[in-house]
């Protein structure tokens, strides 16, 4: 099987503003709008090299969304960024009426989800934002899982006609791809084959899902590996074909449970093949402050969850 | 519409008859819908479309066009009627408002009417929606201008304060808000139900040009309009003091019809009263 270094490279957030910064200097339609996080989002550095491009609007997310909708509605290439928390919750109203409902091509880009962020704790932390996201009609979603996938997906979603929700995060995120690299909108990346399982992931639970492979392997287990990007549409044929040739599938995600990509891929087995499968993700709970590590450990999002979860499906497959 | 001589108030009245007639047949036909704040905008309306705004029915995308949003989308009868005058849409289908297939939605949808600026309906948001338009005109070196009405209801909503926060910090002075000041929204009086008051006073807070003005008198509103369109380096806000209902006599100053289809008979004795 393929071997992945998974050394530890910038995080997404990273990736979204080194693409911004390109993005600005091929395109002078891109605009930026924040709500005082530009450090955090890594906006800070389209703002510092296009300041008159750059709209700081306060801590006032769903007015950001709005006027980011009428700017995209006026022929800008419009990004809005935030947490992927404010963004998403105090936008969502925003994102349905502005810019989903009338189909305005509306950027938004949320960093710091998931759990991971690590000390500020829950309120900070967007374990609901794929869910909001997807329940948007029209609104394509990307959840990239390190920096060069997010600068390839960034670049490319800014020419895409419809509005979508590109997520990232904070923490490092483990090198997989190199700039250069396609993500069509609808696709997926098979990154380990396998024909006893199927494991899909998006986010910071590729990586953590390779090395679940990895061991698995060790233990005569074939484990497929496959990065989910593209949450919205879902790459329905990869799905199909992991549930004809490995007859299982864990599902690993940096999210709630309920209403994130898990939910997404049994609906979609359950209308084709259906197809035994397990779930690693947020259980219906809030995590706590703590370094990422131990919040991971603690919450079950490590390979030894991936692991437990490969295990579990199949011994339900025999 | 891009160039045309100042029209007569005499005829900005005539029409505003006309659209308020309209009003009140198309809310007929439909059985549902909100006469009174379609009533109380006529003129401010009238006053942009017919006045004002720099626009063109032949060329409804026009880059460097006026444009206009109804936050208070309830009140859609109100724009589709004026919208129609102007030649943008078919007045012979007015009274398919609300019906299935009809492009009269019952908010302003712009899968539509294309020639809409914004999906309206969900009060609060239109002002931001128009700020980012303005924004992109004055980065693109356009004189367009952005006009949106806001309901006095509407701007209970704490996203407008967000907005108006931003329009003044941020100096959009190509951008005018005009609340349409009826003084009565759905459960009842404003004043009874989150008063606004002292409501001219919060808008210059925000560092607003703030105007006041009778809403129904179309040389107040000509002058409200031109004075916005003069003032730099900040936005305007035109408070527009209005009659819910106005120019039906039972629907005057009454709750009731906020969201109240008038009956046949109702109809018939309003469009008497506006004969």
């Amino acid at each position: 099987m393929a071997k992945y270094e998974l050394k530890l490279g910038p995080a997404t957030r990273e990736g979204f503003g080194r693409a911004l910064v390109a993005l600005g200097r091929e395109n002078d339609q891109v605009v930026v709008l924040d709500a005082d996080l530009s450090k955090s989002t890594f906006t800070h550095l389209f703002a510092k090299e296009f300041p008159d491009r750059f709209i700081e609007c306060g801590i006032a997310e769903a007015n950001m969304v709005a006027i980011g909708s009428g700017l995209a509605a006026s022929g800008k290439i419009a990004f809005v960024a935030s947490f992927s928390a404010f963004v998403m919750n105090k936008g969502f109203e925003q994102l349905r009426v502005t810019a989903a409902y009338p189909n305005v091509p509306l950027k938004v880009v949320g960093t710091h989800s998931g759990i991971s962020i690590g000390e500020d704790g829950p309120s900070q932390m967007s374990i609901e934002d794929l869910a909001l996201a997807t329940a948007l009609p029209g609104f394509i979603v990307m959840a990239p899982a390190d920096d060069s996938s997010m600068f390839e997906i960034v670049k490319a979603m800014a020419y895409h006609p419809a509005p979508c929700f590109i997520r990232a995060g904070r923490a490092k995120a483990s090198h997989i791809y190199n700039d250069g690299d396609k993500f069509p909108v609808g696709g997926s990346k098979t990154l380990v084959e396998g024909h006893d399982l199927t494991i899909m992931a998006y986010g910071l639970m590729v990586a953590e899902s390779i090395r679940a492979a990895e061991a698995l392997a060790e233990e005569g287990i074939s484990a497929r590996v496959i990065d989910m990007y593209s949450i919205k549409p879902l790459d329905v044929e990869a799905v199909h074909k992991a549930v004809a040739e490995t007859g299982a599938i864990v599902v690993a995600e940096e999210h709630l449970v309920d209403g994130g990509l898990g939910v997404k891929i049994a609906q979609t087995v359950a209308s084709a093949t259906p197809c035994i499968m397990e779930f690693v993700g947020v259980q219906n709970c809030y995590a706590e402050s703590g370094t990422p590590e131990s919040i991971l450990d603690k919450y079950g999002l490590l390979s030894r969850d991936v692991i437990n979860a490969a295990k579990k499906v199949l011994a339900r497959k025999k | 519409m891009t160039s045309v001589e100042t029209p007569s108030f005499t005829e900005l009245e005539a029409i505003a008859k006309r659209v308020r007639r309209d009003i009140i047949e198309m809310i007929t036909a439909a059985k549902s819908g909100h006469p009174g704040g379609s009533l109380s905008a006529v003129e401010l309306l009238v006053g942009l479309y017919f006045d004002q705004m720099k626009h063109d029915p032949q060329n409804p995308k026009w880059a460097d066009r006026d444009r206009f949003i109804l936050g208070k989308g309830h009140a859609a009868p109100v724009l589709y009627s004026v919208m129609a005058e102007c030649g943008y849409l078919p007045k012979d289908q007015l009274n398919t408002l609300r019906q299935m297939g009809s492009i009269y939605q019952g908010h302003p949808d712009v899968r539509f009417i294309p020639a809409l600026e914004a999906s309206t309906g969900s009060l609060g948001e239109g002002l931001s929606v128009g700020l980012g338009m303005a924004i992109a005109a004055k980065m693109n070196g356009s004189p367009s201008r952005v006009y949106v009405m806001l309901g006095d209801g509407e701007i209970q909503e704490g996203q407008i304060w967000e907005s108006a926060m931003f329009g003044s910090f941020h100096k959009v002075d190509n951008i005018v808000a005009i609340v349409d000041y009826n003084k009565i929204q759905l459960d009842g009086w404003v004043k009874d139900i989150m008063d606004l008051e002292p409501l001219g006073d919060k808008w210059r807070a925000f560092g607003w040009h703030t105007l006041t003005i009778d809403g129904h008198n179309p040389s107040a509103v000509r002058a409200a309009y031109s004075e916005a369109a003069h003032t730099k380096g900040k936005p305007t806000a035109i408070i527009a003091h209005t009659i819910k209902g106005k120019g039906v006599s039972f629907m005057e100053n009454n709750p009731k019809y906020h969201g109240t289809a008038p009956s046949a008979d109702e109809c018939k004795k309003a469009l008497a009263e506006l004969a």
